[in-house]
């Protein structure tokens, strides 16, 4: 809070075009400079999606997608939707842009790392995008990496693919590491007068907490990484067991590759929450905003982010009940992701028991938050299975595996980000996104990737394995799985082609949308409540807003209008900024 | 008030906004190393259990108390300790003498600190060549592979801290006021004093016997 005033005189400063787009230390821009390159990258995935889709829709009708591209296929994706695309989106994106609007700062505490944090993570995209020309072409591991097959011959990519994988994670970490200590030390220093910890919105409450998991949770990919990198580049025997390779016998000898899976998974799980949280949080805040309605529980929700996070770092082993790890683990492990279940669903009745009687706005960002909350209810409940044991093992490296992860960890957060996008889109850009583009563009989203990802758990009941190329000749496989996969991948092709309508709609609405207002949702945070929008360099001119209220007064009885900002003081008929009388609060 | 309190707060309940923080508040820039020295918590202690794990597979051999150990003697490790225990002392000295102004000692303190760090990541060189030329290398065993790999994160981690301190000095020499230098001394001091606590934590697990490791593992429940 004291150092809230700490740029007060940087907000006047002009500016080159360098300096203030390209070399910007400006939070905004950098959050727009994340925001697009994760999203370039995030398409490089989806096509890669649709392709790996063409082979197991109609195998072996497109003649340049073999064995090992479409492995490179599943692995970049996998990488590059869980990494590249959403860690970045919404830490480096939502989390530059949001922090410091909604509490009132200037910028982050760190201007000059923050723009590091983005060209190292820019590096790390140029780092992992190279190793599709480099000869063997990218690694085709898999996105856990397990060793010892992603560092041996015979899984595509071990020769030049794999090290740029390993060496473009780490460097992302860096990126990661330079943005977290950001992200959390603006949020516990930099806040306006007035906003305490428990007047933050959800949206943030979310992204600091996620950042936190980052933070400590990145360090055990990074540790594997550099292992493996050793154990390849060196011949190391960190994880790689004494092994013959094509008839050879390698020099390794006595590593252990659960190990290695044991700190994969302690990264991957928390990984799994660094995504979720800042998705609560921003659901959490559009439901409020669009159903007039202050959150339901808003201490609950609070207290529910916190505890899942610290939840998420005992319950990595779910993941490995069939890899050969000690058999009792799965007791503690199935129990502790069974407990997890309890602050997630406290968080679902709240966004249900908000949207009771709320007044709701059937709006795009809305839209997306609904479908948000089914959608991950249903990945949710399959995950209840799958942490049970007994009912992982025979489900494990099924279809109903990528069906959940896709369900609760793929659609509902990118559903999330579709949502924060249509609600900040005008406060970014100064005009609204095209509502019926959007409207189109979430109906398509939204059923289509149920016609993608509800068949995919009858396929796993079924027992069709994930990961293979091709399913013939399999007889526990039934013929007539094959045109369920085909219509899957019709689906996953509609889906794909729809995004090029949201690219439309962002790129179209930048120059001709509906000019947006200030305050377009009648919201009550702050970034709402800048003098200019978009916001100038520096945020809120001459003098810092003071914060008077939590961030949910929404329909207040008696107040004159249905929201009053948390700039608001809360004595009699306070004024805002601009002159409008707020009535008394009760 | 604790962060408990803090979260128990009902803030949809009408309150006056809190009068500004009394007293002078943490540094941006101390909360910010203090949290990066839980990043490096997390990294070192993640190294340690995956160390207690190697170590309990039987191609491990530790790096004293066996026969041909690559660490006959501790005499060169203790000696580098003393460096970097004195570097930590002088950065120490200098935070203090720029809390009481003293610009011509803090200055001193702050360039000794800074060439004791140097003379550590020497004498840790030294010893990676002694590794070498009696043949212990990376690959040669699990024991001698998290040598190179503590150590060199260990080191690199100082290298970095080693590029704060120099900017920090060059300040110090240069027009720099009271307040900055005050500041870049007291970070350094602290980052250094974390890695010394590191760099005790990775002597005591390279140098200890398998029986030491075999306890710390049980205890940990590496089985």
């Amino acid at each position: 809070m004291s150092h809230a005033d700490s740029h007060a005189d940087s907000h006047a400063e002009p500016l080159g075009f360098w300096n203030r787009y390209i070399w910007s230390q400006d939070h905004k821009v950098i959050a727009i400079q994340y925001s697009v390159t994760a999203i370039a990258v995030g398409l490089v995935a989806l096509v890669l999606s649709n392709l790996m889709r063409l082979q197991i829709g109609f195998p072996g009708a497109f003649e340049f997608i073999d064995a090992a591209s479409y492995y490179q296929y599943v692995t970049m994706h996998g990488m590059i939707m869980v990494i590249y695309l959403l860690t970045a989106l919404f830490l480096g994106g939502f989390g530059n842009y949001l922090i410091p609007l909604m509490l009132g700062a200037r910028d982050m505490v760190f201007p000059y790392l923050n723009m590091l944090s983005y060209w190292v993570y820019l590096l790390a995209v140029v780092v992992l995008m190279a190793s599709f020309f480099v000869p063997g072409g990218p690694s085709g591991a898999g996105w856990t990496l397990y060793p010892p097959q992603s560092i041996l011959p015979g899984t595509p990519g071990t020769d030049g693919g794999i090290v740029l994988m390993l060496v473009s994670l780490v460097i992302f970490i860096v990126a990661a590491t330079m943005g977290g200590l950001n992200y959390v030390t603006t949020v516990l220093q930099a806040r306006a007068r007035g906003m305490t910890l428990m007047r933050m919105p959800l949206t943030v409450w979310g992204i600091f907490v996620a950042s936190i998991l980052a933070l400590l949770a990145f360090p055990a990919l990074f540790v594997s990484g550099v292992m493996m990198l050793f154990d390849k580049l060196l011949g190391t025997s960190f994880f790689m067991p004494a092994i013959v390779s094509m008839g050879q016998q390698l020099d390794h000898a006595g590593g252990s590759p659960v190990l290695f899976q044991h700190l994969f998974w302690f990264f991957g799980h928390p990984e799994v929450y660094i995504v979720a949280l800042p998705a609560f949080g921003i659901i959490s805040d559009l439901i409020s905003t669009h159903a007039r309605k202050n959150i339901f529980g808003y201490r609950m929700m609070v207290w529910a982010i916190v505890g899942i996070g610290g939840l998420s770092f005992v319950v990595w082993a779910h993941h490995m009940y069939v890899s050969g790890m000690n058999p009792y683990f799965g007791y503690f492990f199935a129990t502790t992701t069974l407990i997890i279940a309890v602050p997630t669903a406290i968080k679902v009745y709240n966004w249900v028991l908000t949207l009771w009687r709320g007044d709701i706005h059937l709006n795009v960002p809305m839209l997306f938050a609904i479908g948000f909350i089914s959608t991950f209810v249903i990945g949710g409940l399959t995950g209840l299975f799958l942490g049970n044991v007994s009912v992982d093992i025979p489900l494990s490296d099924t279809y109903f595996v990528v069906a959940h992860f896709h369900m609760v960890m793929g659609v509902s957060p990118i559903l999330a980000i579709f949502g924060g996008i249509y609600h900040w889109y005008p406060k970014v850009t100064g005009r609204m996104l095209d509502d019926t583009l959007g409207k189109l563009h979430f109906w398509v989203t939204f059923l289509g990737t149920y016609a993608i990802y509800f068949p995919m758990h009858y396929l796993g009941f079924l027992g069709m394995p994930r990961r293979y190329y091709a399913y013939e000749g399999y007889e526990f496989i039934p013929a007539s799985a094959q045109d369920l996969n085909a219509f899957i991948t019709v689906a996953a092709l509609v889906v794909g082609v729809t995004q090029l309508v949201f690219l439309f709609n962002l790129g179209w609405s930048a120059f001709r949308g509906k000019p947006a207002g200030s305050n377009p949702w009648g919201a009550t945070t702050l970034e709402w409540q800048t003098p200019q929008t978009p916001p100038a360099h520096g945020n809120w001119g001459a003098t810092l807003p003071e914060v008077h209220r939590w961030a949910y007064d929404y329909s207040v009885p008696g107040a004159a209008r249905d929201f009053i900002p948390q700039n608001v003081p809360q004595d009699g008929d306070a004024e805002g900024d601009d002159g409008q009388v707020w009535e008394g609060h009760a | 008030m604790s962060f408990l309190d803090a979260i128990a707060a009902k803030p949809w309940l009408p309150q006056a906004a809190p009068p500004p923080r009394a007293g002078t508040a943490t540094a941006a820039a101390t909360v910010g190393l203090r949290v990066f020295l839980g990043v490096i918590s997390a990294l070192f202690g993640l190294l340690t259990i995956a160390l207690l794990v190697r170590s309990r597979l039987p191609d491990w051999q530790a790096l004293v108390g066996v026969p041909g150990a690559p660490l006959v003697g501790l005499g060169a490790l203790w000696l580098n300790t003393a460096l970097l225990a004195a570097s930590s002392v002088a950065l120490q000295a200098a935070s203090s003498a720029a809390r009481r102004e003293h610009l011509g000692a803090a200055r001193l303190a702050l360039a000794l600190g800074g060439i004791l760090a140097l003379a550590f990541l020497g004498g840790q060189g030294a010893v990676w060549q002694q590794f070498m030329t009696s043949g212990h290398f990376v690959a040669s065993n699990p024991a001698t592979s998290f040598f190179y790999l503590l150590t060199g994160l260990h080191g690199l981690h100082l290298a970095g801290g080693l590029v704060a301190l120099a900017r920090a000095t060059m300040h110090a020499w240069g027009e720099d006021t009271v307040p900055q230098l005050r500041a870049g001394a007291s970070l350094c001091a602290l980052y250094w004093h974390f890695l010394f606590a590191v760099w005790l934590l990775v002597f005591a697990l390279l140098a200890s016997p398998p029986e030491t490791l075999a306890t710390l593992a049980d205890i940990c429940g590496i089985g």
